[in-house]
């Protein structure tokens, strides 16, 4: 066996408030070896970040190691003194961080925050510092590596500042990397390049990774060994390849099945919510924290005394299930109601030709001449049915909220129009739209944590919905109507008396969806509904969404950057690029070939927590281009790995129509289209 | 930006137009006017006298003709005569206004330094037994107003110790007569300043970069000094500059008390006589001093803070 770099013996480690000592971490045992990748995966608040940030010996103020040790190559970290500890800490450990922005010091430029890492541990001078300092940022794949050098951080994109900060981290070549969930606040097409650079950059250096994600499919992608955590202790360790293939903890079972795979749609494979929500800290249950959420729970073995993890036939898989022998893991779950397909009917929302310029001036308080025009939508057509699912897919930035500001009368459109029952939203702001107009067009919103008011009561929240789109005759009719929504949402009528503070977020966003739906809506548009929202939560909302969706044949209108989620809900997609619709039909239409090159793109940027999946390599070049500066021609040119040189950088391709609904912008020639091979494939054969 | 310095500047002349005439117009009520001539001449004169007095010097015209008269003096640069110290004005506040500037300068550097290294030490690890200390300490000075340090301060340092001056005369400006005055004020407002830059530091301390930092493996010196005083120092730099007014207000209460004959003890002079020039030219130098100095600290803080700096 090769010498771990790292090695956490029976780690606890607790916070301590005003409220007492809350316990974040407990009972906690994971070894990295060499070169290796190890993930670490869970909810918030399972302690994986808290895990961390201890191994860096960084607990802030009130936090504290009441247990165990940790030891980096052989030495113990618990014991090291201040001084020690800074000489590790940036030189033979250092760390990547969830939000570059924030991560990154504003007031200083980019240049003299890395050359602090190699001056403040090696005796080198700063010309030495700064010609390391260029070449790393060349190595993170960083264009013009001078003026990066000279910049501030606001001054590059967010995909860049991660570079910028992975560079920083390697920059002393540490033995052990801890990524702190490094992707998320990023795009889909710039992660999957992120994550390539991290990997190719520890095979490289030999760098050992400790990548802590709640995304499975990243870790699936870029880890060689994984350990869940739930509720501040590991549930399940083992080899991924092993763990992914056989999981031996309802957990891990659970939320591998609350998520959608792509190739899954509701009607054929349904998710299945784990019920119940994550215990707070100081309210954990006896026994197995899991078992108020289990599906195996037994009364007087699961929830008598801490169980210890449990390690299972092939040595190096452990679980934290005293029944892991007991259960049939291979069990197909017993699916909740199978979706029916909808019936189709007449359109209810024809949008034309739409169009959506701002004029912008650089800097409102130093306005200088440079100003310009940032066109947020940009020829926008499509139409919806009634009853149907349409998603609206891109990154941040090519215009769908915008598209979704229109619709709801937030912004007034510059060109085209909107048709949707007998009005044209396109101009008419929601002060001017009538009851009925505004009570059928309702939006679900994205951070339910923000959008209820925080004085009021739940059931006054959606009663003052009521009164306002003109719902009820007289106050008790309307309570009445409340009730029956809650029923609706699947919360328990209690809740109307409750303020939103007491409430969970999937709770909220329940309540939101009450509230979107009290006026009978017929279009709802939902932005992003689950993404603020936890992994195992995420799959109930969802379920709830279409349910309602169902029972009221309301029309929705999807808008999410999650390929996976909309494969799984939509009927029909919109693929969105820099203002431009690049690709729209049905979601079998745009899930397999022939795609827009940015759609194939898009799609193997996403990560899947399938080991039986082979999906095709794309990685896109660069970052989004800024709306305020679109390139000529066709939008995606920059980025394309299919571009024809002299015709996609001059002229605007023309819309083909592939089939009836299949619209695909792009210069591609049909062959070369049709000769496009499928994404995902599976790769059970190959591995069989 | 010049859009921007132009907007400021007319506020300011649409404050200073509606501020005078509203002052002009209290001063030329009528119990003020009979005041005024009693002041101006002798206080056992008969009713018939104050009036014709009153006549005699144009008091008796129209009041709106009488305005215009002050604005359009004002426009080519004549504020008016001073019936209190009676001298032209444009000779007697200059003078004043520069005495004020000796105790204000002297005030701001010894308030600012000493509130910024307050806050930075008591911001730069929150809840330990310093930072309480010097909470507890800023907390008490900005709650205890000049009038009451003032007298506190004359009583135990002056009477008492004898180690100061209580009076500080315009003539002689040294170390033993000046102290009180610069203490009583500075103290004050050093208070306020001290629990911004804590807040603010306080802040930066727990936020990501300074993370990054520490675990970059950099001392904890360095962390502060590189990484946290500047992104701190944004906040109360629009908070000091935002203290000149208040040090306006100061200067009327501290100049009284101490008898310092500077800008703050002119106005009290002029408001107990009715001296309408005199108190119309103080409350156009109190416009632009409140205006011009937010405009300052706008301009300021955009220079700080690159983020909302303007892009060469």
């Amino acid at each position: 066996m090769r010498e771990p770099i790292l090695e956490i013996n029976n780690l606890s480690v607790s916070f301590f408030t005003r409220h007492g000592e809350i316990p974040a971490v407990m009972d906690f045992s994971m070894t990295v070896h060499a070169g290796e990748a190890m993930g670490l995966v869970g909810e918030s608040g399972c302690g994986k970040s808290t895990v961390a940030l201890a191994i860096m010996r960084y607990l802030g103020g009130n936090g504290r190691i009441t247990e165990g040790s940790i030891r980096f190559r052989g030495r113990e970290m618990t014991e090291m003194t201040g001084a020690e500890l800074r000489e590790l800490r940036g030189s033979q450990i250092s760390m990547i961080y969830q939000e570059p922005m924030a991560s990154l010091n504003p007031a200083m430029r980019v240049g003299l925050q890395l050359m602090e890492v190699p001056l403040s541990h090696e005796y080198i001078s700063i010309e030495e510092a700064k010609q390391r300092s260029l070449e790393m940022l060349e190595a993170v794949r960083l264009p013009d590596p001078e003026r990066i050098f000279q910049s501030y951080p606001h001054q590059i994109s967010g995909g860049q500042q991660q570079r910028i900060v992975i560079a920083m981290a390697l920059l002393s070549q540490p033995t052990l990397l801890l990524l702190d969930e490094p992707t998320t606040a990023l795009d889909v097409t710039v992660e999957a390049g992120i994550v390539e650079l991290v990997r190719d950059l520890g095979r490289e250096f030999g760098t050992s990774m400790l990548f802590v994600s709640h995304n499975l499919g990243l870790i699936l992608e870029t880890c060689d060994r994984i350990t869940v955590m739930y509720s501040g202790e590991a549930v399940e360790s083992g080899q991924i390849k092993n763990v992914f293939r056989k999981m031996l903890h309802p957990y891990t079972q659970g939320l591998l099945r609350s998520i959608p795979l792509p190739g899954t749609d509701k009607t054929a494979q349904p998710l299945i919510p784990i019920p119940g929500q994550l215990p707070l800290p100081h309210e954990r249950p006896q026994g197995c924290n899991f078992g108020p959420r289990c599906n195996h729970f037994q009364s007087g073995k699961c929830n008598v005394k801490k169980i210890p993890m449990i390690s299972v036939n092939d040595s190096e898989h452990f679980s934290r299930c005293l029944r892991v022998s007991e259960i049939d893991w291979n069990a197909v779950p017993e699916s909740s109601v199978q979706a029916e397909k909808m019936e189709m009917g007449n359109t209810i929302l024809a949008v034309h030709n739409l169009s959506k310029h701002y004029d912008v001036s650089a800097n409102a308080l130093f306005a200088s001449s440079k100003s310009g025009t940032v066109k947020a939508n940009e020829n926008i057509s499509f139409e919806a049915k009634k009853g149907e699912i349409v998603a609206i897919v891109g990154e941040s930035g090519c215009g769908k909220s915008t598209l979704a500001k229109i619709l709801l009368g937030l912004e007034e459109a510059s060109q085209g129009n909107a048709e949707f029952e007998g009005v044209d939203l396109a101009y008419s702001p929601v002060e001017r739209r009538s009851v009925k107009t505004v009570a059928h067009l309702q939006i679900v919103f994205q951070n339910p944590f923000d959008t209820l008011n925080p004085s009021h009561t739940i059931g006054n929240q959606i009663m003052r919905a009521l009164e306002k789109f003109g719902v009820g005759q007289s106050p008790d009719n309307r309570r009445e109507q409340m009730l029956e929504l809650l029923d609706l949402v699947k919360l328990p009528r209690e809740f109307e008396r409750r303020i939103p503070r007491q409430l969970s977020g999937g709770q909220k966003q329940r309540v939101g969806i009450a509230r979107a739906f009290a006026g009978k809506p017929s279009l709802v548009v939902a932005d992003e509904p689950v993404s603020a929202l936890d992994v195992s939560v995420q799959a109930a909302i969802t379920e709830l969404l279409t349910d309602i969706q169902l029972k009221e044949k309301t029309t929705l209108l999807f808008i999410s950057h999650d390929l996976s989620m909309v494969r799984y809900l939509a009927d029909r997609v919109i693929v969105m690029y820099l203002g431009r619709i690049v690709e729209q039909g049905s979601a079998d239409e745009i899930f397999s070939p022939p795609y827009h090159p940015y759609t194939e793109a898009l799609l193997s940027a996403v990560p899947i927590a399938d080991p039986d999946i082979v999906k095709e390599h794309i990685i896109l070049e660069g970052d989004i281009p800024s709306a305020l500066n679109p390139p000529s021609g066709c939008p995606f040119h920059t980025r394309c790995h299919r571009k024809i040189e002299g015709l996609c950088d001059y002229e605007i391709p023309p819309l083909k129509h592939l089939s009836s609904g299949h619209d695909i912008s792009c210069h591609l020639a049909d062959e070369d289209l049709n000769s496009m091979a499928p994404v995902f494939r599976s790769g059970k054969k190959a591995a069989a | 930006m010049s859009h921007f310095i132009l907007q400021r500047t007319f506020i300011m002349v649409l404050t200073m137009l509606v501020l005078s005439f509203v002052v002009f117009y209290l001063g030329n009520l009528e119990p003020n006017l009979r005041k005024l001539a009693l002041e101006q001449n002798n206080n056992r004169m008969s009713q018939a006298d104050v009036d014709s007095w009153l006549e005699k010097n144009g008091y008796r015209r129209s009041f709106i003709v009488r305005y215009g008269e002050w604005t359009a003096g004002v426009l080519s640069g004549d504020f008016g005569y001073s019936t209190r110290f009676r001298m032209p004005v444009n000779e007697a506040l200059p003078k004043r206004l520069g005495y004020t500037g000796i105790l204000a300068f002297w005030v701001l550097m010894t308030m600012v330094p000493s509130a910024l290294l307050i806050g930075i030490l008591s911001g730069m690890r929150e809840g330990s037994a310093l930072d309480r200390f010097l909470s507890l300490f800023s907390v008490t000075t900005t709650a205890t107003p000049e009038y009451v340090s003032g007298i506190l301060f004359t009583v135990i340092f002056a009477s008492l110790l004898g180690w100061f001056k209580g009076v500080a005369n315009v003539k002689d400006i040294t170390f033993e007569n000046f102290t009180l005055p610069v203490m009583t004020m500075s103290i004050y407002g050093m208070g306020y300043i001290a629990r911004m830059t804590r807040a603010s530091m306080s802040e930066v301390m727990t936020s990501q970069y300074i993370r990054t930092a520490h675990l970059k493996g950099l001392p904890f010196k360095t962390v502060v000094l590189k990484h946290a005083l500047r992104n701190a120092l944004i906040a109360p730099f629009t908070v000091i500059l935002l203290q000149f007014p208040w040090l306006l207000t100061g200067v009327v209460i501290v100049e009284k008390l101490f008898n310092y004959k500077g800008f703050g003890w002119t106005l009290v002079e002029a408001a107990e006589n009715n001296d309408v020039d005199m108190l119309l030219a103080c409350s156009l130098v109190s416009v632009l001093v409140v205006i011009g100095t937010q405009l300052i600290s706008d301009v300021g803080y955009a220079y700080l803070n690159p983020r909302i700096r303007v892009e060469s």
